[in-house]
C-alpha cells in the first residue's frame, strides 16, 4: 500500500474542499477576481506546498504543520465573541481604531465597512468588493505573485475575507489603525486571509497588525497582505506577534512603493510555534524609501523565519534593513535578505544588517544576506552576525555587583532595544518595550486577552526603578 | 583587609603568577609596578573574580573570608572594585540605568531598600561633581563612544558611586594626558578614607606623583620581588626595571 505524505494528503483535502465549495468561496467575487481564483487554484494544484528542497524554504519545514487535521470555515461564524472584551485590547495611552478578524472573518457589531470623517475607509475586504468593486479590482492581486510559492496561490484561491483600508489622496490618518487577528476555537483551524491596503498620493497611514492567540489550540494561518503606497505617501507598519507554541503563521506582505513614498515596517515577534514573515518590497518609483526592521525572540522549539526581498526597480531609492534576534533553548531563527538593484537603478543606497544571539548550543541560526547588483553607481552594504553574549561585557557588569541573571538580561535588552527604538509612535514603543522586557524575563504568557493589555493589568516595567523586577 | 598567600595562577596552561604574597590593610595605598607581561593585570582580574583563570595554589583572604569561590558580583557587593584597564563599551545600557541597578544590588546585599529615583539622581550629581565628570556622560550608553580619558574618568565615577572598601585600579593612567591624569588622581585622593584601601597598578611612576602610595611593590615573573616605600618608585623611574631583573635572577 502506498503511504502518502501529510502534505499530499492535506493538498488533496484542500483540492476537494475547493471543488466542493467553489461557489460559496467565490459568492462575492467580481468576474476578474473569480478568474484569478481559478487560475491560482490551478497553480496550486500544479505546484503543491513549498518544501525544503526549494531554496527559499530550505530552513523552514512545514511537514509538522501539515500533520494535523484542520477545519476551514467558508462562512463567518454565527456566534460572536464579546466585542467589549476584544475592544479592551487597546494600548495604554494609545488611541487607535481597532478592527478585528475573528477566526478569519471580519468582526463588527453592525457595519462591515466604515468611512471615517476624513474619508478613510476601513473594514472588511469582502464588503469592500461589494461596495467599491472598481477600487478593489484596480489593486487586488496586482502586487502578490501566485507563482512565488504554492501558499500564495492557495491563499488567492481560498481567501474570502480580510482587512481593507483605503486612505484617499492627501489624507493623513493621525489615529493608528490597529488590526487584531483573533483565533479562538476548540478545533484546529486553517485560516487564509487577504488584506488590501491602499494609501493615496501624499497620504499618511500608521497601522499595527497584531497576531494573538487566545488559547493554546493549534492553528495554521496563511495570510497575504498587499500594500499599495502611492506617490509621496508615508506608511508606518507595525507587526506584533504573540502566538501560542502550537500555532503556525505564514505571513506574506507585498509593499509597492511609488515615487517619493516612504515605508517603515517593524515586525516584533514575541512568541509563536512556527512563523514565517516574508516582506516583498518594490521601490517602483524614484526617491522611494523603505525601512524594514524586525526583532524576534524565540525559545523552546519555536521557529522564526524572516525574509525580506527589496527590489530597487528605480533609481535614487534608499532601503535600510535591520533584523535582530535572540534564539534560546532549541529554537531556530532564519533570516534571508535579498536586495536586487536593477541595471538602471543608479544612486541606490541600500543597507542590510542581521544580528543574532544564540544563547544555547542547541539553538540554531541561519542568516543569509544576498545582494544582487546590476547598476554601477550604488552604495550597498550588508552584515550578518551570529554570536554569544559578550563575555567581557558580562564580567564588567558583574564586577559592579550585578548578578549573572540580571547582567545577561541587561545585555539582551540592550541588544533588542536598537530595534525597539526605531518605533516612532511613542506610546507603542513604550508598550512594546514593556512586552520585550517581560518576554526576556520569561513572564510573557499568552494572555486571555490581547497581550497589549498587559500594561493596564499591572504596573509598568522599568529597569531603572524596580530592581526586583529585573 | 586583604591577604594574598602563595598565589599561583595559570591561564590556558601557562603559569602567570608564581607564588605571590601581598598584605593590604585599611587606610593604605599600595602601588604595584613592574614591566609588561609580569602578571599585574592577572592579579587585578583574579582578585575581582574574572573567569578564565585557573588558581593552582594559594588563597586570597578578604575581610577574613577566602573569596576565591565567590562570584564576581558578590565580591563587588563585599566592597571590591576593579577599575578596568580597558573599560568595556556596552551599547544600549545607559550609565544611569547601569549604576542604579548596581547601587541597588549593593543595597539589597546589605539588606537595605532600593534607593528612590530622587535620591539616586542626587547622589549621581554629587559624585559627578566630585570626580569632575560632565553630566552628558551619564545619559549615554556605558562607555559607548567615550574617549580614552572619558572611559577612565567613568571608572573613577563608578568607584565614587559604589564606595568600595578595596579599590584596584588597573593601569588607570594608561592613555591619559596630564590634565585627565590629574582629574583621575584627584578623584581617587578624594575618595581615600581611613577605612578603605587602594591598590594602584601602574607601569610608570608618573601617576604616583599624584596618588602617593604608602607601599610600592615590584612584580616580576609572577612574584613580588621587591617592596618598599614611595621612594622605591623613584628608584625604578631612574634605573628602570633592569636592575630588578638582574637582582632577582641572582
Amino acid at each position: 500500500m502506498e503511504t502518502k505524505y501529510n502534505d499530499i494528503l492535506f493538498k488533496e483535502k484542500l483540492v476537494s474542499l475547493f471543488n466542493e465549495h467553489r461557489r460559496k468561496i467565490g459568492f462575492n467575487d467580481t468576474g476578474q477576481m473569480s478568474a484569478l481564483r481559478d487560475n491560482a487554484f490551478e497553480t496550486f494544484e500544479k505546484t503543491g506546498f513549498p518544501h525544503t528542497k526549494i531554496e527559499d524554504w530550505r530552513n523552514t519545514n512545514l511537514k509538522n504543520v501539515f500533520a494535523h487535521n484542520y477545519n476551514v470555515l467558508f462562512e463567518a461564524q454565527a456566534d460572536k465573541p464579546d466585542i467589549e472584551k476584544i475592544f479592551q485590547c487597546n494600548i495604554h495611552n494609545f488611541d487607535t481604531h481597532i478592527i478585528a478578524l475573528y477566526n478569519g472573518w471580519y468582526l463588527s457589531e453592525d457595519k462591515h465597512l466604515i468611512t471615517l470623517p476624513n474619508g478613510t475607509i476601513i473594514g472588511s475586504l469582502a464588503q469592500a468588493v461589494k461596495e467599491y468593486p472598481e477600487l478593489v479590482e484596480k489593486h487586488y492581486n496586482k502586487y502578490a505573485d501566485i507563482n512565488e510559492n504554492g501558499l500564495i496561490a492557495l491563499n488567492t484561491a481560498f481567501a474570502q475575507d480580510g482587512i481593507f483600508i483605503y486612505v484617499p489622496d492627501g489624507v493623513e490618518t493621525y489615529k493608528t489603525i490597529q488590526i487584531v487577528n483573533i483565533l479562538d476555537r476548540d478545533d484546529k483551524l486553517f485560516i487564509q486571509n487577504k488584506n488590501l491596503i491602499i494609501v493615496g498620493k501624499n497620504a499618511k497611514l500608521t497601522f499595527l497588525h497584531c497576531d494573538d492567540s487566545y488559547n493554546y489550540n493549534r492553528s495554521f494561518t496563511n495570510t497575504v497582505t498587499e500594500v499599495f503606497i502611492d506617490e509621496g505617501a508615508v506608511v508606518d507598519h507595525y507587526k506584533l506577534q504573540n502566538l501560542n507554541d502550537s500555532s503556525a503563521l505564514i505571513n506574506t506582505t507585498y509593499f509597492h512603493l511609488e515615487k517619493e513614498s516612504k515605508l517603515t515596517s517593524n515586525a516584533i515577534t514575541l512568541n509563536g510555534g512556527l512563523i514565517r514573515n516574508k516582506s516583498n518590497v518594490i521601490l517602483a518609483g524614484k526617491k522611494g524609501k523603505a525601512n524594514i526592521y524586525g526583532l524576534y525572540l524565540v525559545d523552546k522549539e519555536q521557529h522564526i523565519d524572516n525574509r525580506v526581498f527589496v527590489d530597487h526597480a528605480e533609481s535614487d531609492c534608499d532601503s535600510d534593513e535591520l533584523f535582530k534576534g535572540i534564539a534560546d533553548d532549541n529554537a531556530t531563527a532564519v533570516f534571508n535578505g535579498h536586495i536586487l538593484v536593477r541595471k538602471d537603478s543608479q544612486k541606490t543606497n541600500a543597507s542590510q544588517t542581521n544580528r543574532n544571539i544564540q544563547l544555547t548550543d542547541k539553538a540554531t541560526v541561519f542568516s543569509k544576506p544576498f545582494l544582487e547588483i546590476y547598476a554601477d553607481d550604488v552604495k550597498c552594504s550588508h552584515g550578518a552576525t551570529v554570536g554569544q553574549l559578550d563575555e567581557e561585557a558580562l564580567f564588567y557588569i558583574k564586577s559592579r555587583g550585578i548578578g549573572e541573571y540580571d547582567a545577561k538580561l541587561l545585555l539582551l535588552y540592550a541588544f533588542a532595544a536598537k530595534v525597539i527604538n526605531k518605533i516612532s509612535v511613542e506610546a507603542l514603543r513604550e508598550n512594546i518595550d514593556d512586552l520585550v522586557k517581560k518576554r526576556l524575563r520569561g513572564e510573557l504568557a499568552i494572555c486571555d486577552m490581547c497581550v497589549l493589555q498587559c500594561k493596564t493589568q499591572e504596573k509598568t516595567y522599568e529597569f531603572e526603578i524596580d530592581l526586583s523586577k529585573i | 583587609m586583604l591577604k594574598i598567600k602563595d598565589l599561583q595562577v595559570s591561564i590556558n596552561g601557562k603559569t602567570i603568577l608564581r607564588g605571590l604574597n601581598l598584605e593590604v590593610n585599611k587606610g593604605e595605598v599600595h602601588a604595584i609596578m613592574g614591566p609588561n607581561g609580569t602578571g599585574k593585570s592577572t592579579l587585578a582580574n583574579v582578585i575581582a573574580g574574572k573567569p578564565g583563570y585557573h588558581i593552582d595554589k594559594g588563597e586570597i583572604i578578604y575581610k577574613g573570608k577566602n573569596i576565591l569561590e565567590m562570584p564576581p558580583e558578590v565580591r563587588a557587593q563585599e566592597g571590591i572594585f576593579l577599575g578596568f584597564q580597558y573599560p568595556v563599551e556596552i551599547p544600549g545600557v545607559s550609565m544611569t540605568n547601569f549604576m542604579r541597578t548596581a547601587i541597588n544590588e549593593h543595597r539589597k546585599y546589605k539588606g537595605l531598600d532600593p534607593m528612590s529615583a530622587g535620591e539616586f539622581l542626587k547622589l549621581m550629581k554629587e559624585k559627578q561633581k566630585l570626580v569632575e565628570i560632565q553630566a552628558k556622560l551619564t545619559n549615554r550608553s556605558v562607555n559607548e563612544g567615550f574617549s580614552g580619558g572619558e572611559k577612565k574618568k567613568n571608572e573613577i565615577f563608578q568607584m565614587a558611586m559604589l564606595e568600595p572598601n578595596l579599590a584596584i585600579l588597573d593601569e588607570t593612567d594608561s592613555g591619559l594626558d596630564i590634565d585627565a591624569l590629574k582629574i583621575v588622581a584627584n578623584g581617587v585622593n578624594k575618595l581615600r578614607t581611613k577605612e578603605n584601601a587602594t591598590i594602584v597598578i601602574t607601569h610608570y611612576q608618573r601617576l604616583l606623583d599624584y596618588i602617593v602610595p604608602d607601599f610600592v611593590h615590584v612584580l616580576f615573573d609572577g612574584k613580588i620581588v621587591k617592596s618598599g616605600g614611595k621612594e622605591l618608585a623613584l628608584v625604578l623611574e631612574e634605573k628602570g626595571y633592569e636592575w630588578i631583573k638582574d637582582e632577582s635572577s641572582k
